[in-house]
């Protein structure tokens, strides 16, 4: 029996070729999308003359210094002085040795990803919130001019953010906001509000009031039936709205560089801005991006789930 | 369980009247419907009873308590939605105990209610399953033990069983009245269906434009309907209303329709020469050759035991339900004859009935 006799009775189910071409066509167009990745991944563990050697080169030594360079600041000292210090005590302090430099102390890197996480997350956290409030606000109240308020939150999405980062950064030097956390938190949170109002409001629109007004006959308030009754079954909505939040949040460059540079500075401008000597040091530079994309790779993963449900939200429902 | 009394409720929508100046009593143990047209602010009443939409004025008591304006929660009622509104993030045993829960029942009493109440709606095998994946009846059930469980003082039900196929609304229809006898809960029980209506009510109150027609219990509805509204809205098919003009004075027994005596109930007022309808239900017409009321056969439709004869008259088409055995021809010419003593009049421009015998003793809505 020959493999095309295999679609003969079946007009529904692929055959074996055709989802076999369909598969590679995936996996190719996938793994040209992730070539760029790639090559910071591997970026990360060349040695600086690797990583800019030409032709490029696939295949080296790995090594760790990309990482120690990137957690690190280090000064250049005189052969005798590095040979004079005695035993190494951590691979970085080897890896730097080898290059006649010594390790001076911590750099930016870890305070700048911290302030991105408190940042990304925070905003997320209250765009999120903000955002499920008003969305059952609208949903399920007689709000007058609902619809025209509705349009002017939406209208805040209408021009690209940046378009206003003049007005912004004189405001925020006014109001002393620039360069501090609780600054990028509010500004984010102000623009991602308005795209968690109108996601939140189609999910909780899609819920029947019926739950709630049970819950409330029940012997509920009205806000115990919406955080025990509305909130669980809009774990869906909230999710994929939190997700769309944080990877806007997580991975803004323009307002960051216009708005910090110091303690609040967070890790997407501050990245490029990694020299070594004579120039990038791009080891560090890859290291600094792979590691930059662990929480925003966890936090999808873990919350897939009800990203897929909520594409699908409303078929399967009821 | 308690008597529910609402007096002159009123709900406005804006300029939009849902409810207008509606007062009734439940009495108390009673099952009582609120049968209308959609629209017609049957489910805005019982949602104000239930506390869920506040009335624009008016007052609710519930066992003689003033209840207009409290919470929902503090009413001690339960509805039954008719989309069910069972939780999915919660198991059958977790909806039921739900209301206990809200209230702070101490776990024992809990579970020992919930066990109860499944023995009682015979779910007890369902009790460790999760709701979405139970058939419509079942639903049903869970949603009426959610409300049986906590032993309120009254149900509240908005169509119930319209979301369920017909087979097994009948089933349920039946089991929400054995219910009933079984609890004897004063219960208020929204729908649009005359049938569910008639086969389980105490009380009827029919409902249209926001007002209540008539209120009373399923016989009277349907054998002395107040309104020209009632009288075309319940039987089906539904009565036939006859237009003819004249006067009618009291005592009299006969009114002349095409210059033809035909005999109703005796008159109990008179009234000055204007548009009037003569009330006949289907049943009470018989085919008649000897009758000087002549009508042409127009069509007839087989229902096994009887058949619906769609005769044409000198005053619109009419619909008689006669035996089966009766061999009709369409376009034969026939006799009509009525039983008297069983028919309506109503006056056109108001739409309510002519006072008559038939009505002595009857109380209007």
């Amino acid at each position: 029996m020959s493999a095309t006799n295999t679609t003969a009775h079946s007009v529904v189910e692929p055959s074996v070729r055709s989802r076999r071409i369909a598969g590679a066509i995936v996996i190719l167009y996938a793994a040209i999308t992730m070539i760029p990745l790639f090559w910071i991944f591997i970026t990360g563990m060349k040695s600086p003359p690797d990583s800019i050697s030409y032709p490029p080169k696939v295949v080296f030594e790995p090594t760790s210094e990309g990482y120690c360079n990137l957690f690190t600041t280090r000064t250049r000292q005189t052969e005798e002085y590095v040979k004079a210090l005695g035993e190494p005590e951590t691979i970085c302090d080897e890896i730097t040795r080898r290059r006649n430099m010594v390790i001076a102390g911590p750099s930016n890197y870890w305070p700048r990803f911290v302030n991105s996480l408190i940042i990304a997350f925070g905003s997320t956290f209250c765009a999120v919130f903000l955002g499920t409030l008003a969305a059952y606000g609208f949903s399920r109240f007689r709000v007058p001019l609902a619809d025209d308020l509705l349009f002017f939150i939406l209208s805040t999405r209408m021009m690209p953010p940046i378009a206003v980062a003049i007005p912004i950064y004189l405001m925020y030097r006014e109001l002393g906001l620039s360069d501090t956390r609780l600054g990028m938190i509010l500004l984010y949170t102000a623009v991602n509000v308005s795209l968690a109002v109108w996601l939140l409001k189609g999910f909780i629109d899609e819920i029947p009031r019926e739950y709630e007004e049970a819950a409330m006959i029940d012997g509920y308030t009205r806000m115990q039936a919406f955080w025990k009754v509305v909130l669980p079954q809009a774990t869906t909505g909230i999710a994929a709205t939190a997700i769309f939040c944080l990877i806007f949040a997580w991975n803004e460059y323009a307002f960051a560089v216009l708005l910090t540079s110091g303690t609040a500075q967070t890790a997407p401008p501050f990245i490029p801005t990694i020299i070594g000597e004579g120039g990038m040091d791009w080891p560090a530079v890859g290291a600094g991006t792979t590691l930059f994309l662990i929480p925003i790779f966890v936090f999808t993963v873990l919350l897939r789930k009800h990203l897929l449900r909520g594409i699908t939200f409303g078929a399967v429902r009821k | 369980m308690a008597e529910i009394r609402v007096e002159n409720l009123q709900k406005l929508f804006g300029e939009f009247v849902a409810v207008r100046d509606s007062s009734f009593t439940v009495p108390d143990e009673s099952f009582f419907v609120m049968l209308g047209p959609s629209g017609c602010g049957k489910t805005t009443t019982l949602r104000m009873i239930a506390g869920l939409e506040l009335p624009t004025s008016g007052r609710i008591l519930l066992g003689g308590e003033d209840v207009t304006f409290n919470r929902a929660s503090a009413r001690d009622i339960a509805f039954v939605f008719q989309l069910f509104a069972l939780y999915p993030h919660m198991n059958v045993r977790g909806n039921i105990a739900f209301p206990l829960k809200c209230q702070g029942v101490p776990r024992a009493e809990t579970r020992k209610r919930v066990g109860e109440t499944a023995r009682l709606l015979r779910i007890e095998h369902l009790l460790d399953s999760p709701v979405s994946g139970l058939a419509g009846g079942d639903r049903q059930r869970v949603a009426l033990g959610r409300a049986i469980v906590r032993r309120p003082k009254a149900f509240l039900m908005d169509e119930p069983l319209g979301t369920l196929d017909t087979e097994f609304r009948d089933l349920m229809c039946q089991e929400l009245r054995g219910l009933h006898n079984r609890i004897n809960a004063t219960t208020v029980y929204v729908t649009h269906d005359q049938l569910e209506a008639m086969s389980m009510a105490d009380y009827i109150a029919v409902m249209n434009n926001g007002e209540i027609e008539q209120m009373g219990p399923p016989q009277e509805i349907y054998d002395r309907p107040a309104t020209m509204f009632v009288a075309d809205f319940i039987g089906s098919p539904s009565m036939n209303l006859m237009p003819f003009h004249g006067a009618l004075k009291k005592g009299a027994s006969k009114v002349l329709l095409d210059g033809v005596g035909v005999g109703v109930p005796a008159l109990r007022e008179s009234l000055a020469a204007t548009d009037l309808a003569l009330g006949v239900r289907p049943e009470h017409i018989k085919l008649s050759d000897k009758s000087k009321l002549r009508a042409k056969v127009f069509s007839s439709e087989y229902l096994g035991t009887t058949q619906i004869v769609t005769l044409e008259t000198g005053h619109g088409n009419v619909h008689a339900r006669i035996s089966a055995d009766r061999k009709v021809r369409t376009g034969e010419t026939v006799g009509l004859e009525f039983i008297g003593e069983r028919l309506s009049l109503f006056e056109r421009s108001s739409g309510r009935a002519v006072d008559t015998a038939l009505n002595d003793g009857a109380a209007h809505g």
